[in-house]
């Protein structure tokens, strides 16, 4: 998928991508020369179809972890049965909140959040889990 | 006027959304996981019900009595039973950084299916939406079968044995996802109707130019409990027919025999009688078949 700016005959950058939670995307891409900026906005099927792929539009800011799309996609399955020995795993919202964090931070927040969710045996990360954490560890803003 | 706009082809920058990259990335994820596998080898039928788990778990088990370092993967991801007759209970799957473990059967067969994951009596179900479901499910199934190959940490295994669903869907999945399938086990039963089926899927592998390296004709006859004698059970002349067609030798035609299924559904592996000799044989021909024949082949060193 490309982005082509008309007016300049210049291919746009990917810029920002969101999950407003309603099940749809919005993706932003800037003409690099003119600075003009358009959203690709996607229907839930549309965004379910990319989801179901692994993939995410703009490119991943955190790498894919094992077994990612089984523990976040079966309904009832992994996050019952995942052992507490195990390292948690971070759901489709919460990658995409963990994205938003400054990149020369992010893999300390990453560990904080696994490893608060580790110590209470929670084997998906989701963004109600961030939310929790961060009240109780004292982390807003992170 | 409008202005030219210039196709996908002519902007040759690089896709900015990321997502065929991505896409190489999961494959070459699968690829470096597998590395270190010998032989993987995919067992189908394109008819159910004929035995293909009963077959595949009975082969790993031969192979690992034998020392060789085997691993399972059941791809029948809404039908899983590979495990349970690989001696594998009820355990969670425990995932690490380095990937997910697979569980551990009889004789040391690394296995790994949607049993593993799922609670008992459940269905495979996704957490999306229902609606316009079909077009986004075979993807995901592709992808769940993408992470079993490639997010599992299968170590190092001279087979990873695959056992399929019914059908030629996985199988396309398969093969696009493991360049180095070694080939394909095609089990059948004796019967027309399964000869039928059989020879359509058949069509696809010889498409795809992989190796099919045996059929294995399974309730070849029944072995009586008593006096050992194996009487017919189904009329057909199916594993030699698809033989024929496929050009490739039946490994085995294994005997219905009650008391080694029933040994196999509580995860035991049948040492003797009609239908453990069959097995035997079978892994005789395949290892042959791969260029694995004889004791001095055998990596792992064992009896």
């Amino acid at each position: 998928m490309k982005f082509l700016c008309i007016e300049c005959d210049t291919q746009m950058g990917f810029e920002e991508r969101a999950l407003p939670g309603d099940g749809t995307l919005a993706a932003t891409f800037r003409c690099p020369k003119c600075s003009r900026s358009v959203a690709m906005l996607t229907n839930p099927m549309e965004t379910q179809l990319v989801s179901s792929l692994g993939v995410e539009i703009g490119g991943r800011t955190v790498p894919a972890q094992p077994m990612e799309l089984v523990q976040s996609k079966v309904d009832g399955g992994a996050s019952e049965a995942a052992a507490p020995g195990g390292r948690p795993t971070w759901d489709a919202g919460a990658n995409e909140r963990l994205t938003r964090v400054p990149s020369f931070v992010r893999g300390m927040v990453k560990r904080i959040y696994a490893d608060y969710a580790a110590e209470r045996g929670i084997v998906v990360i989701t963004t109600d889990v961030m939310d929790t954490a961060r009240r109780e560890l004292g982390l807003e803003g992170m | 006027m409008t202005p030219h706009v210039r196709t996908y082809h002519e902007v040759t920058g690089d896709d900015r959304s990321g997502l065929l990259a991505q896409v190489v990335a999961q494959r070459q994820r699968v690829t470096e996981r597998l590395v270190n596998v010998r032989h993987a080898v995919a067992v189908m039928s394109g008819k159910g019900g004929v035995g293909k788990s009963f077959v595949t778990a009975a082969l790993a088990r031969e192979l690992a009595r034998r020392g060789r370092r085997v691993g399972v993967l059941d791809a029948d991801l809404h039908g899983p039973t590979a495990a349970r007759m690989l001696g594998v209970g009820r355990q969670p799957m425990e995932v690490r950084e380095s990937g997910a473990v697979p569980a551990t059967g009889t004789n040391g067969i690394r296995v790994m299916s949607t049993d593993l994951i799922l609670a008992e009596d459940a269905p495979l179900k996704w957490k999306e939406p229902a609606q316009d479901g079909f077009i986004w499910r075979g993807t995901l199934e592709a992808g769940m079968l993408r992470e079993f190959l490639g997010d599992v940490s299968w170590g190092e295994l001279d087979f990873l044995l695959v056992d399929l669903p019914p059908g030629t869907e996985r199988l396309a999945m398969l093969m696009e996802l493991v360049p180095s399938l070694a080939g394909v086990v095609v089990v059948t039963i004796p019967s027309d109707a399964s000869r039928r089926a059989v020879r359509r899927s058949l069509e696809m592998v010889r498409e795809s130019g992989r190796p099919i390296l045996g059929i294995v004709e399974n309730m070849a006859g029944y072995a009586c409990p008593d006096c050992g004698a194996v009487r017919p059970l189904f009329a057909g002349d199916a594993g030699k027919d698809i033989a024929e067609a496929a050009k490739a030798p039946v490994l085995a035609g294994i005997p219905f025999d009650a008391a080694a299924q029933q040994a196999a559904d509580g995860g035991h592996l049948m040492a003797s009688g009609a239908a453990a000799q069959a097995i035997a044989a079978a892994v005789d021909a395949l290892l042959e078949r791969l260029g694995e024949g004889g004791a001095a082949a055998r990596p792992g060193g064992g009896a």
